[in-house]
């Protein structure tokens, strides 16, 4: 009995509350859970071996979501090389070289093989590589990654959410183009790669591959290679885990970076036509695998490790941008005193103590707008005071003027009387002289004429 | 955002709508072989399922377990041990991993012995759901931490399977209240147990009367009508719903009929055989189960289930202030900084009760 009790795992639950256990029960029972449990052998066919048919078949019906960023400088191939790559001719017109900032076009597609659908996104840096001065060139592509992240973060965090059928526009893998110079890197393709490097994984390809002849090629991926490793750029790596594709994928992890060309035209080689480009000195064809890497990857990329690009970019990239993200916004795991805090409560304090904050702060601006209404009006008031004496002193000059000017119109009122006066009187007077003297100047005239005479 | 940044242009904020291409391929592309990435995952990643099984003692619940996945979970309480029987309902679980052709199944049985055996049994479904809720509580706490395990342990229940005693009647009160409240948490499939009990007409009586019940009182079992997908789903999951519940028979022992080796139950008039479809239906349970519709009964707990308890947990841990109501998220409940009095929360939650986060 002792036995059977325990090799049982027992809950205690009592009828009346549903309130959760105590913490020494939740700790109890995560150590008994911590055994690894018994394995049981069946006597004959369960058949849950249809289990990943189960799932296989739930994916097909909800169907796949797939999203490349193609990186690369303008003219460098990337729109041909998705064509030749999903074998249908995504879009018809060249870029032009003359953006003044690189910006990110997106584009979905659904496509279709057999019975898998899939929803394909890609994704082209328009622009980057062309402006004379190169440094904000890189950041409209890292801004567009953090933002299907945030995206895809603000859906987990809602309270109402649909995460199943949530479009998926988290950036899966990123080919990362360079250009054949046969050299080394450049500056900007180390600053961009090491940039993009822990947001989503990189595959450098080698692009126009027949540029560069077989043996410079080899130098050349052995030097970029060192390059990035010297570097400390990460690139994704092919896994090697499982024992299926290990092995061809330790080989291909080898090959890396692939130089691959990129045609959609097809030329007759023999006698079938296949995709290649024609030179006057010969044809290179896309999928030989002696001409470049285009087959190999093809193979990794799609067949091989699509899903575990997915993988990766959800538990690992975007893992890391959620932690990162919530650890700025303050939420820790962990409180103060090294017991486990959750997010909810971190949430409730960070609360109360933001809206403590915006109370404190509408306290102080209040304050200080009361102050300011103040001032102003003192101010004011200041400013009436001296138009009140103003108006006061005018008014009296005012007043003293007009009394001067009464004064001075009496005066002259007085002369005036005074001379009318004096008109009057010497009219008067030469009337009469006038009346004697018109008759003096008529005697005076006789006389006059008189002499004449 | 730096402000100094160059916002990015609209053009590159959200993919375009999409376009369909054409299915005619100028040659091999090799999106299928996605599908065999996804098995190999699968495989070695393993699954996980979790069963509860409820009904009265003696409806033959340990021994249906036994029966669905062919071994001994755990051995069957016979009458006449001295098992005292349980004041209070208990839940025991048991956890074992069992693989069939490279597939690895975790599987974990809950069993509740005491459920509707005492006298008064009233509110005996609330330790089950209570149970069913923590571990939605379990889950959603691992999700919303912030450094997370790479796969959260999945203890959540995936279905109930309810036994029905075989009155041949109709559903009692305690089955109908069991029933509603526990269709609306969890995946309910309904079964008629120790079916042997009954003829085959009092069986097809029986079912319909049930199915007329659980209409009356809009119950709605697995398969849920409103979760169809598309037509084919509707077409396959109506068969079901015309059978549901299953009349079940399970037996653990082995018999020799016509010289095959059947597992049955022996009785005095004949064996009864458990796979034997014209005998009891528990081949169609375990198809239901297992074969069909595993995959299914996971994502409807995870994607309803689970999203409606977290929608309900998300928005009551704003409104209510920590008083009896609130459960106790962190296991040891320790001094937090200054938390003002409870009217000032209830204002401002209710301020911010509808923002997201």
């Amino acid at each position: 009995m002792a036995s059977e009790v325990a090799r049982h795992l027992l809950f205690q639950s009592h009828i009346t509350t549903k309130t959760a256990q105590t913490s020494s029960q939740v700790s109890d029972h995560e150590q008994k859970q911590k055994e690894s449990p018994r394995s049981l052998t069946m006597s004959g066919h369960v058949g849950f071996e249809s289990l990943p048919d189960q799932l296989v078949n739930r994916s097909i019906q909800q169907g796949f979501c797939f999203n490349i960023l193609c990186v690369g400088e303008t003219g460098i191939g990337k729109s041909t090389l998705i064509d030749t790559l999903f074998n249908t001719n995504f879009e018809d017109h060249e870029s032009s070289h003359f953006y003044p900032h690189v910006r990110l076009k997106a584009q979905t597609y659904e496509l279709q093989e057999s019975n898998v659908r899939l929803k394909l996104t890609i994704v082209n840096t328009v622009g980057f590589g062309d402006q004379i001065n190169k440094e904000e060139s890189y950041q409209p592509i890292v801004d567009y990654i953090d933002a299907q992240f945030e995206a895809y973060l603000q859906e987990e965090l809602k309270i109402k959410r649909s995460l199943f059928n949530y479009h998926d526009s988290r950036i899966h893998v990123c080919l990362y183009f360079i250009s054949p110079t046969g050299h080394s890197l450049k500056t900007l393709d180390l600053l961009t790669m090491k940039s993009l490097d822990s947001k989503v994984n990189i595959i450098p390809v080698i692009a126009k591959a027949d540029a560069i002849s077989k043996t410079e090629l080899q130098k050349f991926k052995i030097k970029l290679m060192s390059e990035l490793v010297s570097n400390g750029v990460q690139i994704y790596h092919f896994p090697t885990d499982d024992e299926t594709i290990a092995k061809i994928n330790a080989s291909m992890n080898g090959h890396l970076p692939f130089a691959v060309v990129g045609s959609t035209d097809e030329v007759k080689v023999g006698n079938k036509m296949v995709k290649a480009r024609q030179y006057p000195w010969g044809v290179v064809q896309v999928e030989n695998e002696n001409h470049c890497d285009f087959v190999k990857l093809r193979e990794m990329l799609i067949c091989t490790n699509m899903e575990d690009l997915r993988d990766q970019t959800h538990t690992r990239h975007y893992e890391l941008y959620r932690r990162r993200k919530l650890e700025e916004m303050g939420f820790m795991d962990v409180g103060p005193e090294n017991q486990p805090l959750s997010l909810q409560e971190t949430y409730e304090a960070k609360r109360h103590e933001f809206y403590g904050e915006r109370q404190r702060k509408e306290e102080e601006m209040k304050q200080l707008f009361v102050q300011r209404v103040k001032e102003k009006e003192a101010i004011l008031k200041e400013a009436e005071r001296e138009l009140q004496a103003k108006f006061e002193h005018l008014k009296r000059v005012h007043q003293e003027e007009k009394l001067r000017l009464e004064e001075k119109r009496r005066l002259l009122e007085e002369e005036i009387i005074a001379f009318s006066k004096k008109k009057a009187t010497s009219e008067i007077y030469q009337n009469q002289t006038f009346m004697t003297a018109g008759s003096n100047l008529r005697k005076d005239k006789d006389r006059k004429n008189s002499n004449f005479m | 955002m730096d402000p100094l940044r160059q916002s990015p242009s609209p053009s590159s904020s959200r993919a375009s709508s999409p376009r369909t291409l054409s299915c005619e391929r100028l040659g091999y592309v090799g999106i299928e072989a996605v599908l065999d990435q996804l098995k190999i995952k699968a495989m070695k990643m393993g699954f996980e399922f979790n069963i509860m099984v409820v009904g009265q003692s003696g409806l033959g619940k340990s021994t249906m377990v036994n029966t669905l996945f062919k071994s001994k979970m755990w051995r069957s309480t016979m009458p006449g041990l001295r098992v005292p029987m349980p004041q209070t309902l208990q839940l025991h679980s048991m956890t074992h991993v069992i693989e069939e052709n490279g597939v690895k199944l975790k599987l974990t049985v809950t069993d509740t012995p005491g459920f509707g055996d005492q006298i008064n049994n009233d509110k005996c479904w609330d330790p089950i759901l209570g149970y069913i809720n923590e571990q939605y509580e379990r889950y959603l706490q691992e999700e919303i931490l912030i450094t997370r395990q790479r796969h959260i342990p999945d203890t959540r229940v995936h279905c109930c399977i309810y036994f029905v005693p075989p009155t041949g009647h109709c559903l009692r009160p305690l089955d109908l209240e069991f029933l509603q409240r526990l269709c609306r948490a969890v995946n309910v499939v309904p079964v008629i147990a120790r079916a042997d009990s009954l003829t085959i007409e009092e069986r097809e009586a029986f079912r319909h009367r049930i199915q007329d019940d659980l209409k009356t009182h809009s119950i709605e079992v697995y398969p849920q009508k409103c979760f169809d997908e598309d037509v084919s789903d509707k077409i396959l999951n109506s068969k079901i719903r015309e059978r549901i519940p299953f009349a079940v028979v399970g037996a653990d022992r082995e018999h020799m009929v016509n010289g095959r080796c059947v597992l049955g139950r022996k009785t005095k008039w004949g064996i009864i055989e458990v796979e034997n479809m014209a005998h009891c239906e528990f081949p169609l349970l375990r198809d239901l189960l297992i074969r069909s519709h595993l995959q299914d009964l996971k994502d409807i707990t995870h994607n309803v289930h689970y999203e409606n308890y977290r929608i309900f947990r998300l928005k009551e841990s704003h409104a209510l202030p920590r008083g009896p109501g609130w459960v106790n998220l962190a296991p040891a409940s320790h001094g937090l900084p200054a938390s003002p009095g409870p009217a000032k929360v209830c204002r401002w939650a209710e301020d911010t009760s509808d923002k997201d986060f």
